[in-house]
């Protein structure tokens, strides 16, 4: 059977007014819970899967899917307006997003997430349709070696690509990795550090923390400063970018499509990866890498369109191994076997409708986001248009029942609030809050990768280089830590930096 | 006489009703499960498979919950704190909730502090090495496995988990030795072996099931073959007395009343009979079970004694508490 056939037989199972109304009401809680800060797509899937048990397997995959693409258009909207991240992945988006929102651009920073988004998921979906068998050979060969050389590597650029000082983001990120050895050791069972306390054991929280560095710290900062960044208010009359706009942001678009769905394959919570890895390459490769963090556009439409493609690469694996690479596919691997499917490199032969059906209720569902998050923009913003004393105590209960329906554990509410002081006072002293994030997310990963690799290897170091894939990796890695003492490229990365501090003073 | 044995019969006549009404009166709300792992995983997919017969059978919703944490620990030393009113159950695996309390720290359950109401699955484990290792069967296994002692790596879930407990027992009864590497979960294990980055694993006949194709089962822990992986010898076949398995299902404190005790069984024996049950766990590689409380607590104690022995011949040391 050729591709078309495939084409229409996935649109004969999406046009039946079952499938349209669940992928719409898929799409519509992705975008509320993405706006909402302290819920997320997980969160909202765990809760909904429930309800789709008298439905055909099919219908549940769509409208389950919906809520997780959908939820990373709506995270972006908070983060412009409020410079609070909706849900995980759009983290980055505030940096860029919320200063030119301050700037009296929300309207083309919002419609070049959309637009972007819409790219991006159209490019994963394209993507997951051509290439997904070949592709699920690559993830495969990712062992513990190259996991653990991949992810020296992807901090190694984040820390060198650091807007503040070199020394601050690594001091930071080192405190992270700390946090992260906290919790039950994964290879020998040991508890490291939690006190006795066994809500610590499984680790600190990625939510909690989120939520604590970006959401109640955000909430003290303000509180401290009078109420002078009301929600952004300007009339968002010009959503569509102007010439200049697509210009600037139509290749970092491209690029985060591309890098997105290649890190969205592999496991891991790809769609904050594929954000923070596509800002860090477009702040790279721009022309004037000091603008960004002050309102570049290309700052927003590189992350959104990443952590979009990402959720699309993140069903590959899915759909071709049956294996999850994060807790929302996890929750559909779930439902698949719930519905009798077994999953595994047949699905797409046996189950030619369910995956087909799929695909193509992902190119729909896109488009209704787009007419959801562009048109009805004014819908979402009025959720987030409320006054500052009446935001502040919502956003603050919001993270706390957020975190507090995660595993209905105080402990984990103690946790968020600590990291929000935390937060608060790293702020002041110019600390980075993105490779403390990254730190926490990919520490237990990179010493759990680390130490497989050394179980394997019967503990010669030489793994990582003997795994051609591995070496390729810790050479750059190797490259970009002797570059500054290069002297040419060390002074570049100097005066950058003088640039850099002299504007954000 | 004959008043006395009016009175002694009409006390019980009474006394039955009484009791009758009481079971009757349960359940009046939702039961809660906590389930011990994530979303996804065995226990999931083994409670929301019985979830639609179960509420049908008690009347009332039954709500799963997510209690992930400590490789189930978390839950465990919950669960047995809960008001022991059969509103509160839970998920389990053996042998976790019997090797947990003796080798973890800051553990607060003990096995004995929960009635197993039911045992509503098994997967028996089995061995498997990635496509394109040099031997076919068990046999050559062994063979490679002596001639290279300590060079053979196997990966499974955990330590001092069933996969764990099965590559030791392995190792004991063939006589050889193997390099155990510990993954924190079955999606990692699944993808190393299937990617080759390492030789062998032990490993849920769910997984031997849903990767068959790329991976080449050597053997399985059940008594008798698997219809879904036909073509598999069990160890036992193969001159290897050993049955490693996982069992699952559904516990509460121990302190529940007998009566609600009997119902919760009743709706789980009644459920786990079903033949779509049946199928439903079969195709995804689960081997479904019917048991009652009873029989649970015999499955269970014979895995104590077999797992304390196990203890005893590779001198594996309990925590200290």
């Amino acid at each position: 059977m050729d591709i078309f056939t495939h084409i229409a037989l996935g649109a004969q199972v999406l046009f039946t007014p079952t499938n349209l109304f669940f992928c719409f009401i898929g799409v519509l809680m992705g975008t509320l819970v993405g706006v909402l800060p302290g819920l997320g797509p997980t969160a909202a899937i765990a809760l909904l899967l429930p309800n789709t048990f008298h439905v055909a397997p099919v219908t549940a995959i769509i409208m389950l899917a919906g809520i997780y693409y959908g939820a990373m258009y709506g995270g972006s909207t908070t983060s412009i307006l409020v410079n609070i991240p909706g849900e995980a992945a759009s983290v980055i988006t505030c940096l860029d997003g919320y200063q030119m929102a301050l700037k009296g651009r929300a309207g083309p920073a919002l419609g070049i997430a959309a637009f972007g988004s819409f790219i991006a998921g159209t490019v994963s979906i394209i993507g997951l349709m051509l290439v997904a068998p070949p592709l699920a050979k690559f993830a495969l060969a990712f062992g513990p070696p190259e996991y653990f050389s991949l992810m020296l590597l992807g901090i190694i650029i984040l820390i060198y690509l650091a807007s503040g000082s070199i020394l601050k983001a690594l001091m930071i990120f080192i405190f992270g990795l700390l946090l992260s050895t906290i919790g039950m050791d994964a290879i020998s069972g040991t508890q490291r550090l939690t006190f006795g306390i066994l809500e610590l054991s499984d680790g600190v929280g990625l939510i909690p923390a989120i939520m604590g560095l970006f959401g109640v710290a955000e909430v003290i900062a303000n509180v401290e400063e009078e109420i002078k960044r009301t929600v952004i208010s300007t009339k968002l009359k010009n959503l569509l970018p102007n010439l200049q706009d697509w210009r600037d942001s139509f290749w970092p678009i491209l690029r985060g499509s591309v890098l997105g769905f290649f890190i969205g394959i592999l496991p891991g919570p790809a769609p904050v990866i594929s954000a923070f890895s596509s800002y860090a390459i477009e702040k790279k490769i721009s022309k004037h890498p000091e603008k960004f963090g002050t309102g570049v556009i290309e700052g927003v439409a590189g992350p959104e369109a990443a952590n979009n493609a990402a959720t699309g690469g993140a069903f590959i694996p899915l759909f071709t191994l049956g294996i999850p690479v994060n807790s929302v596919i996890a929750i559909l691997l779930g439902a698949f076997m719930i519905h009798g499917i077994q999953p595994g490199p047949m699905i797409i032969t046996k189950h030619a409708e369910l995956f087909w059906g799929t695909v193509m209720s992902m190119y729909l569902g896109n488009a209704m986001l787009l007419v959801l998050n562009l048109p009805l923009i004014g819908l979402w913003v009025q959720v987030l248009k409320v006054p500052y004393p009446i935001l502040f105590p919502f956003i603050l209960l919001f993270c706390l029942i957020g975190v507090y329906s995660l595993n209905y554990s105080l402990v984990e509410v103690a946790l968020m609030i600590g990291f929000g002081v935390f937060g608060y006072l790293a702020r002041k002293f110019q600390f980075e809050m993105a490779p403390l994030v990254l730190a926490i997310v990919i520490g237990p990963m990179m010493e759990n990768n680390l130490r497989l690799s050394l179980v394997i290897s019967q503990g010669s170091p030489m793994i990582f280089i003997s795994h051609p894939i591995s070496a390729v990796f810790i050479f750059i890695t190797l490259a970009l830590l002797i570059s500054p003492f290069i002297p040419w490229i060390g002074k570049r990365r100097q005066k950058l930096q003088e640039k850099v501090e002299g504007e954000e003073v | 006489m004959k008043r006395w044995k009016w009175m002694f019969m009409t006390v019980a006549a009474f006394s039955m009703l009484a009791a009758g009404a009481w079971a009757q009166d349960f359940p009046k709300g939702p039961i809660n499960f906590m389930n011990p792992f994530n979303p996804g995983g065995e226990v999931d997919i083994e409670a929301r498979a019985m979830q639609p017969s179960l509420e049908k059978n008690l009347g009332v919703p039954f709500v799963i919950n997510y209690l992930p944490g400590a490789g189930g620990a978390l839950c465990w030393s919950k669960l047995a704190a809960a008001k022991p009113d059969g509103y509160t159950i839970g998920g389990f695996s053996i042998p976790h909730i019997i090797l947990q309390p003796m080798f973890m720290k800051d553990v607060a359950f003990k096995t004995d502090d929960f009635v197993i109401l039911s045992i509503v699955e098994y997967t028996p484990i089995g061995l498997a090495v990635k496509k394109d290792f040099k031997v076919n069967t068990l046999k050559e296994f062994v063979e490679y496995a002596k001639a290279n002692p300590g060079k053979v790596s196997c990966g499974g879930v955990g330590k001092f988990t069933g996969h764990h407990f099965a590559t030791l027992q392995f190792m004991k009864m063939a006589g050889l030795k193997l390099n155990y590497v510990t993954f924190t979960g079955t999606a990692p294990l699944q993808t190393a072996l299937m990617g080759g980055h390492i030789d062998a694993a032990f490993s849920n006949s769910t997984m031997m099931v849903s990767s068959r194709e790329e991976i080449k089962v050597l053997a399985i822990g059940s008594p008798q073959r698997m219809d879904q992986l036909a073509g598999v010898p069990t160890f036992e076949e193969l001159g290897l007395k050993m049955y490693p398995r996982i069992a699952r299902g559904a516990m509460g404190p121990k302190t529940i009343p007998q009566d609600i005790q009997k119902r919760l069984e009743k709706a789980f024996v009644d459920t786990t009979s079903k033949a779509d049950f049946k199928t439903k766990m079969e195709q995804a590689g689960f081997v479904p079970q019917v048991m009652g409380i009873a029989e649970s607590h015999r499955y269970l104690e014979s895995e104590v004694n077999l797992l304390n022995k196990l203890i005893q011949d590779f001198d594996l040391l309990p925590a200290k508490k």
